[in-house]
C-alpha cells in the first residue's frame, strides 16, 4: 500500500531549495552545526578498528530481516502479546492516526506526551490528536522548539538545527508563559533549564506518553528507545499507558544484535561513544511502568519500498542522519526544502520510495543531488544511497516515456550521435568550429560568460568552458601522420606534443 | 603491456592538452600509448540523469573499442568510475555485454592508478614551480577510492608547493545535470568551493577530472586573485629537470 501522510513534498525541491537558499542566517546555521556534527562522528567513527565490519554487520542483519519480514513480524507480535502488550496494524498514515487517537480517547485524556518520533511525525499525528481534541506535547527540547514556532523538524535527530540559540531563546519565551522573557539568556544550559521546567508538570500530570522506537526485537518482544535527554525515560516509565508507533522496518531478529546496532548508532548519529538514554521494555510488569502498552505496527509505504528490488535497502535505514550532516546539497538548503519528514539524502530516496517515486513533486527528489557519495560512505548499515537515486531517476524516465521530453529528445539525440564514431568525430569537429566566435568574444580568458538558455542555468554563475582549437582526435591524426612522415625521412615543421597550452 | 588512451568527451573537445599530457607522461616513461578512434563517450550524462536505455549502446561502443587492451586509461575518475561501476549495472542484463564488462572495467584505470598501483612510479619526472591545491574530486574520492595517489604524484613535484585546500572532500556542486536542475544549489556549492581555493593561496587548483574542474574553473574566472584550474595531468606532463 502507498505511503500517506507527510511524505510528500508539495513543491518542486529546485523550487524549495531556492526559496531557503534565500536564508542567509539559516544557511550560517547550517553549516555551523553540520560541521560540528560531521567531525565529531568522524573522530568517533575513526576510534573503532572495526568500523567496517560493524556497518557490514549491520547491513547484513537488516538484510536478513527484510528477507523475512512477515515471519519476524508475526515472531514479535506473539511475544509482545505474550509479555502483555497489545499490538495492533496500520496500512498507512491515516489507520494509525485513527488506531492511536481511538486508544487515547479511550483512556478520557486529553493531553499526552511525547518521546521524539520519526514515525509519529511521518504519519502527522499530532495534528490528528488535535482534530480530536487532544493536544500532543513534544518533550525533545528540539522538538518541543520546533512545536513551540509551529514548525516542522528540519533535521532527523536535530529537529531544529535551522535555528540558531538567539532564534530558540525567542522562541521559548514567546511559548512558555511561566518564562520570565527579562532574565532568560541564550545560553544552552539556561535554555534547557527553562524547558525542564516547562516540560516538568507534564511528565508528572500524564497519564498517556506516545512514543516510537529505534527498534523492535522479534525473540523477546521488546522495544528499544535511544535518546539523549532522558525526557524519554519519563514517558517511558510514568504514565499509566503508553502507545509505541513503530515501523515495520524497525525489526532486528534476537537481543544480540542489539549489539551491533548500539554501537553503530549514537556514533553515527551523535558523534558519542554512548548514548546517554537506552530504554528497553517487554509488554507490562506490574508494579513498574506502564499498566496499558500499544504497539502500533506501521507499513505506510515500507512494503512497497520492500518490492523494489534496489530501493528496498533503504528500509536497512536506523534514522542516524548520518547523511545529513556529510551532504553538501544538505548543508546549503535545510531539511525543508525536501518538503518531507525525512529530509537529506534517505529523504530522497526513502520519501518517493515509500509514496511511489513518481508521485507528485516526489519525483524531484531523485535529482537533489550531485551523486558525490559522502551518505553513502557515511552509512552506518551501507545503504548505497547514490545507486538508488540513479535507480529512481531511471524509473521516473522510464514511467514517463509516453509523455513528450524536451531532455529525452537532446540525450537520446546525443547518444545516436555519439554511438558512431564516425558521427561524432565530425559532431566534435563541428563544436569546434561553431565555438570559434565563442572563442574569439572570450578573448584571453578562454572562457564564455553568457550563453542563451538552457545553457545561461550555468553562465547566470559560472563561466563556461569553450571547445580547443583542435580536439584531441584531430591533434592525434596529425601527429600520426607526422610520425610516419619522419619515420619517411621527411623533415617535421613543428613537434605538435609541445605546443603551448590554451589558457583555461 | 597495450596501454590505451580513454580520452573521454569533455578533454576531446575542450581539453586536449590534458591529454596530449598523459601520452607525455607516458612515453616519457617508456611506454607506447594506442588512442583507439573507435572510442567516443562512456555515457555517464545519460545514465546518472535516468536514461539507461540511451545509456547502453555507449556501453557497447566503448567495450568494442577498448577490449583488446591490456590496460585502458583516462585522465577523468568520473568516467572511469562510470565504466567501472556504473556499467555492471548497465550491462546486467545482457549477459554477454555483462561478461564483456567483467573483463574490461577492472582493467579501465584513472591515471594515478596507472602510475602507482601498475606501473610503481610516484616521481614522473616533472617540475612546476608553484603553489598546489588539490581538489580530490568525488569520484575519484569516493567511487575508485584514488586516496593519496594523486597528492603523491603531485609532491614529487619539483618544485611544487602542495598547500591545503579546507574542506577538500566537499563536492564542488556540479554533478552533471545537476547543475542545470538545481542551478542555484549547485552555484551556492560551488561558491564554498571556490571561497576554499582562493583562501588556501595557492596559485593552481588541481584536481582529476576537467567536468569538475571546467564547473569550478567557472567560478575561480570571476573571482579576482583566486588560484587557476588545472588537471594534474598537465602538472606532471611539466618539462624534465636538466640531468
Amino acid at each position: 500500500m502507498t505511503g500517506t501522510g507527510r511524505i510528500s513534498a508539495a513543491v518542486p525541491f529546485p523550487t524549495a531549495a531556492r526559496r531557503q537558499l534565500a536564508d542567509p542566517q539559516l544557511r550560517a546555521n547550517l553549516r555551523r552545526a553540520t560541521r560540528t556534527i560531521r567531525n565529531r562522528r568522524s573522530q568517533a567513527v575513526d576510534e573503532v578498528t572495526d568500523w567496517e565490519a560493524l556497518r557490514a554487520t549491520g547491513a547484513a542483519i537488516k538484510d536478513d530481516v527484510l528477507s523475512r519480514l512477515p515471519e519476524l513480524l508475526e515472531e514479535f507480535e506473539t511475544r509482545a502479546t505474550a509479555a502483555g502488550a497489545h499490538v495492533h496494524w496500520a496500512r498507512d498514515a491515516a489507520e494509525a492516526c485513527a488506531v492511536v487517537t481511538g486508544l487515547v480517547r479511550a483512556t478520557g485524556t486529553d493531553e499526552v506526551v511525547k518521546v521524539k518520533s520519526m514515525a509519529t511525525q511521518e504519519i502527522g499525528l499530532n495534528e490528528a490528536l488535535a482534530e480530536a481534541g487532544i493536544s500532543a506535547v513534544e518533550t525533545d527540547l528540539a522538538e518541543l522548539i520546533v512545536q513551540l514556532a509551529d514548525d516542522t523538524p528540519s533535521h532527523i535527530l536535530v529537529p531544529a538545527i535551522h535555528y540558531n540559540r538567539r532564534q530558540i531563546r525567542d522562541i521559548l519565551t514567546a511559548g512558555m508563559p511561566a518564562v520570565d522573557a527579562s532574565r532568560l539568556t541564550d545560553e544552552p544550559a539556561a535554555l534547557a533549564e527553562a524547558a525542564r521546567r516547562h516540560l516538568r508538570e507534564r511528565f508528572l500530570s500524564a497519564r498517556v506518553a506516545v512514543s516510537g522506537a529505534n527498534f523492535a526485537v522479534a525473540d523477546t518482544g521488546s522495544l528499544v528507545v535511544v535518546e539523549s535527554e532522558g525526557n524519554g525515560r519519563m514517558c517511558l516509565t510514568l504514565p499509566d499507558t503508553l502507545i509505541s508507533v513503530v515501523g515495520v522496518e524497525k525489526i532486528v531478529p534476537t537481543f544480540a544484535d542489539l549489539e551491533v546496532f548500539l554501537q553503530l548508532l549514537p556514533r553515527s548519529a551523535t558523534g558519542e561513544r554512548m548514548n546517554p538514554y537506552t530504554s528497553i521494555w517487554t509488554g507490562v510488569h506490574p508494579g513498574d511502568g506502564p499498566r496499558n502498552v500499544h504497539i502500533v505496527l506501521l507499513d505506510n509505504g515500507r512494503s512497497d519500498t520492500l518490492a523494489d528490488e534496489v530501493g528496498r535497502q533503504a528500509l536497512r535505514c536506523i534514522r542516524c542522519s548520518a547523511c545529513l550532516n556529510v551532504c553538501p546539497v544538505y548543508e546549503q538548503v535545510g531539511g525543508h526544502a525536501y518538503g518531507s519528514t525525512y529530509p537529506g539524502p534517505i529523504g530522497a530516496i526513502l520519501s518517493p520510495l515509500m509514496t511511489g517515486p513518481d508521485s507528485g513533486a516526489n519525483r524531484t527528489l531523485p535529482y537533489a543531488s550531485t551523486l558525490c557519495g559522502a551518505c553513502y560512505d557515511a552509512c552506518p548499515v551501507r545503504i548505497d544511497i547514490p545507486q538508488v537515486l540513479v535507480h529512481l531517476r531511471q524509473v521516473g524516465v522510464d514511467a514517463r516515456r509516453d509523455r513528450p521530453s524536451l531532455e529525452r529528445v537532446a540525450l537520446r539525440a546525443a547518444s545516436n550521435l555519439i554511438r558512431d564514431r564516425r558521427r561524432y568525430a565530425m559532431a566534435l569537429r563541428a563544436a569546434r568550429r561553431g565555438a570559434a566566435p565563442l572563442r574569439l568574444l572570450a578573448g584571453s580568458r578562454g572562457t564564455a560568460r553568457r550563453l542563451p538558455w538552457p545553457l545561461s542555468a550555468w553562465t547566470t554563475s559560472r563561466d563556461a568552458p569553450l571547445p580547443a582549437r583542435q580536439t584531441f582526435r584531430e591533434w592525434w591524426a596529425v601527429r600520426a601522420a607526422d610520425e610516419s612522415a619522419q619515420v619517411a625521412g621527411n623533415p617535421v615543421a613543428g613537434d605538435a606534443t609541445h605546443e603551448p597550452e590554451e589558457p583555461r | 603491456m597495450r596501454i590505451a588512451l580513454f580520452i573521454t568527451c569533455v578533454n576531446d573537445l575542450i581539453y586536449p592538452g590534458t591529454g596530449r599530457a598523459v601520452v607525455r607522461i607516458l612515453e616519457r616513461l617508456g611506454h607506447q600509448v594506442d588512442f583507439p578512434q573507435a572510442q567516443t563517450c562512456c555515457g555517464q550524462l545519460q545514465a546518472n540523469t535516468g536514461y539507461r536505455q540511451e545509456a547502453l549502446p555507449l556501453v557497447r561502443a566503448f567495450v568494442s573499442a577498448f577490449e583488446p587492451y591490456d590496460v585502458v586509461v583516462a585522465p577523468s575518475g568520473s568516467c572511469v568510475a562510470m565504466v567501472r561501476d556504473g556499467y555492471p549495472r548497465l550491462a546486467a542484463e545482457d549477459s554477454t555485454l555483462s561478461a564483456a564488462v567483467a573483463a574490461l572495467a577492472p582493467r579501465t584505470l584513472e591515471l594515478s592508478e596507472l602510475l602507482v598501483d601498475v606501473l610503481d612510479t610516484t616521481d614522473v619526472g616533472a617540475t612546476f614551480e608553484h603553489r598546489v591545491a588539490y581538489h580530490p574530486t568525488c569520484h575519484g574520492l569516493r567511487a575508485l577510492r584514488l586516496g593519496d595517489r594523486p597528492r603523491r604524484l603531485l609532491a614529487a613535484v619539483r618544485g611544487l608547493d602542495l598547500v591545503e585546500l579546507d574542506e577538500a572532500e566537499q563536492c564542488c556542486g556540479f554533478g552533471g545535470t545537476f547543475a542545470l536542475k538545481n542551478p542555484e544549489v549547485s552555484t551556492a556549492m560551488l561558491a564554498d568551493k571556490c571561497a576554499a581555493a582562493t583562501a588556501s593561496g595557492a596559485d593552481y587548483l588541481a584536481a582529476a577530472d576537467n567536468s569538475c574542474l571546467a564547473h569550478i574553473g567557472g567560478g575561480l574566472a570571476r573571482r579576482p586573485g583566486a588560484p587557476r584550474p588545472i588537471h594534474y595531468a598537465e602538472i606532471l606532463a611539466g618539462p624534465e629537470e636538466g640531468r
